[in-house]
């Protein structure tokens, strides 16, 4: 999505912190920047900041002395969430028990003091929009999860917020739902192609709805990049083996050959490292006949899930390799084969990472 | 004997007992107000002899007051406490609760050490202005004194019910551009109400029926407890006091149900 077409406002955050009273460091001074009508994910595991992020950004945390926060270019930092036209789905979806679904999708409209006749047009409008026709009079304890989270939604959108903030809405499904759903939202998102930052811990969400990902990590900020971008050419160890399955092959180099048990294989770009750490995705090695590759190895088993079959093949590297290889390769465990891997498919990390 | 009839048997205590304490003296109160020199008309005359009307409705209007002032002062206080720490927010939890432990008596007596003819207030106001400023042994005493002894219960229900309260909701709400005010109208009042009933309840109905404070404070003051005891020992009326009985655990019984019916929660009626 780019700047001209979307919606909302632009949002950046400028050395933003955040140290509890307890002394804990939740977050450390972050920048970043996200344009008008981006959705932004915030991806990591528990503990590494992203919520605490997002809560700055709502304004119901503030940043830490220094960290400011900034909507098209204008200083909200000290402006509480109130007043920040911000709208905000939460992971337990928060819906008020004491209103119907109309009321709460209505809500935000009410306290702006909307008229009444408006507000009801604007309520069908986003009912129709979040698929939930004909729940506009249950209570909440009449809804399943599904149909709180669209109703969640609904809420937040209603007041035509400047930037829709997603926090964990799909954790609380169960996996069926929570697939369904996803491909909901992305479309909903796209239509409303309004500034989104959408926080998770699932790799897939992330990459299905995010422009840009950001990988989080112990409060900092890993990488920030578009999906393809993180998943081929991570930075670190730890965003490889966050983003989907990697193996991670450290070796010595030769000539621009990584000297592996199996035998040698080659590698793109600087040639001239003495050792490397290497990741290389399991879906990009493919399974061929032992005779003439350079690089062998040993099958230990082969795993038919449908759509591909996951082999762990040994002796080949130091650690026993993950491939996917399509579901029509034949090939059964404890046959030998060579395995070939593009030089451009090794993708070379920072040595500490 | 069949496994049937065993726990029959088992309920026998329980029927002794309510007969016992419940059933029989309630059977006989009802009775015993029926037989003055008016009959059954004895309870009408609850209602309509002026002075006994004018204490029925002294004493709700006291009990009403006592548990919107006592629910006011409670849910700010037990807001406040649940949601902040503070250095010795613990003790202050713990002296809040204190007189829990104080029957009426105490409560009366600690009211006129207040606002009696030696009290503190009257000291105060006699070096102010000049003029001692007394009203221990009044209606407004008694009010005092009621408050003194439900803010105690109802703080320690609101705090329970704030602590279980979503800050999601609050969250949320603060986000779709609710101001603190009409978070607090439109969040938090609506989930705190079922602890208003229950605790309120209690409020009322220990303002209806205690005793010990009342008596402490003045035997004049007119409230239905202090009439059922001057018209049962001072005039032997027995008829009397034991309508006026009825009439007092039929309003307190009436306005508990209806309590019940709207927090669908168990309320006892304490005093």
């Amino acid at each position: 999505m780019s700047a001209s077409t979307g919606h909302g406002a632009s949002v950046r955050i400028e050395g933003c912190g955040k140290t509890f009273v307890d002394g804990t460091r939740a977050l450390e001074p972050a920048t970043l920047d996200i344009a008008r009508g981006e959705t932004l994910v915030l991806l990591g595991p528990s503990g590494c900041g992203k919520t605490t992020m997002l809560r700055i950004i709502a304004g119901l945390e503030l940043p830490d002395t220094g960290g400011k926060v900034l909507f098209d270019g204008r200083d909200v930092t000290s402006v509480p969430i109130e007043k920040r036209n911000v709208g905000m789905v939460f992971q337990s979806y928060a819906l008020f028990p004491n209103l119907s679904v109309a009321d709460n999708i209505g809500y935000g409209l009410k306290i702006r003091g909307v008229a009444k006749q408006e507000r009801a047009s604007r309520v069908a409008e986003l009912v129709a929009l979040t698929n939930i026709s004909g729940l506009e009079n249950r209570r909440i304890n009449q809804l399943s999860g599904g149909q709180r989270q669209r109703v969640a939604l609904a809420r937040a959108v209603a007041i035509r917020p400047g930037i829709l903030l997603l926090d964990e809405p799909l954790t609380a499904l169960d996996a069926a739902l929570r697939d369904r759903l996803r491909g909901e939202l992305n479309r909903l998102l796209r239509t409303l192609s309004i500034t989104t930052i959408y926080v998770t811990h699932d790799q897939s969400e992330a990459m299905e709805l995010g422009d840009r990902v950001v990988v989080m990590r112990k409060g900092s900020i890993a990488q920030i990049g578009n999906p393809r971008e993180i998943y081929f050419a991570p930075n670190s160890r730890f965003v490889a083996e966050f983003i989907g399955a990697a193996n991670i092959i450290e070796a010595p180099v030769e000539n621009g050959h990584l000297v592996l048990p199996g035998g040698r294989q080659p590698i793109g770009g600087d040639a001239s490292l003495a050792s490397a750490v290497a990741m290389i995705r399991p879906e990009t090695i493919g399974i061929v006949d032992a005779g003439g590759a350079p690089l062998c190895g040993t099958i230990d088993s082969v795993s038919f899930v449908g759509d591909r079959q996951r082999m762990i093949v040994s002796a080949a590297s130091d650690k026993p390799l993950t491939v996917d290889a399509p579901n029509t390769v034949q090939a059964k465990a404890g046959e030998r084969v060579g395995l070939s891997i593009a030089p451009q498919a090794v993708r070379l990390l920072p040595l500490e990472g | 004997m069949s496994h049937k009839s065993f726990v029959w048997l088992c309920l026998l205590p329980l029927g002794v007992v309510t007969a016992a304490f419940f059933l029989l003296p309630m059977a006989r109160l009802v009775v015993t107000g029926a037989e003055g020199p008016l009959g059954l008309a004895g309870y009408l005359a609850v209602l309509t002899e002026p002075r006994y009307r004018a204490t029925l409705i002294n004493t709700v209007v006291l009990a009403a007051a006592t548990t919107i002032v006592t629910l006011v002062v409670a849910t700010i206080a037990g807001m406040f406490l649940q949601r902040h720490r503070f250095p010795g927010r613990a003790v202050l939890i713990a002296m809040l609760t204190f007189p829990l432990a104080f029957p009426g008596v105490v409560v009366g007596f600690m009211i006129i050490l207040l606002a009696g003819r030696q009290g503190l207030i009257g000291d105060f106001s006699n070096r102010l202005f000049g003029e001692k400023l007394v009203f221990a042994y009044s209606i407004y005493g008694l009010f005092l004194g009621y408050l003194y002894f439900s803010i105690p219960r109802v703080i320690l229900t609101i705090m329970a019910a704030v602590q279980k309260l979503d800050v999601g909701l609050e969250e949320a709400a603060r986000s779709l551009g609710a101001s603190p005010w009409a978070v607090q109208r439109d969040v938090v009042l609506p989930a705190l109400a079922p602890a208003f009933v229950a605790s309120g309840a209690i409020a009322f109905a220990t303002a209806m029926g205690a005793f010990g404070t009342a008596f402490t404070l003045a035997t004049n003051i007119d409230v239905l407890p202090m009439l059922i005891y001057t018209e049962f020992t001072l005039a032997a009326n027995f008829a009397t006091s034991a309508a006026l009985s009825v009439g007092l655990g039929l309003i307190t019984w009436f306005i508990l149900a209806l309590a019940r019916s709207f927090s669908g929660s168990t309320v006892a009626a304490a005093g």
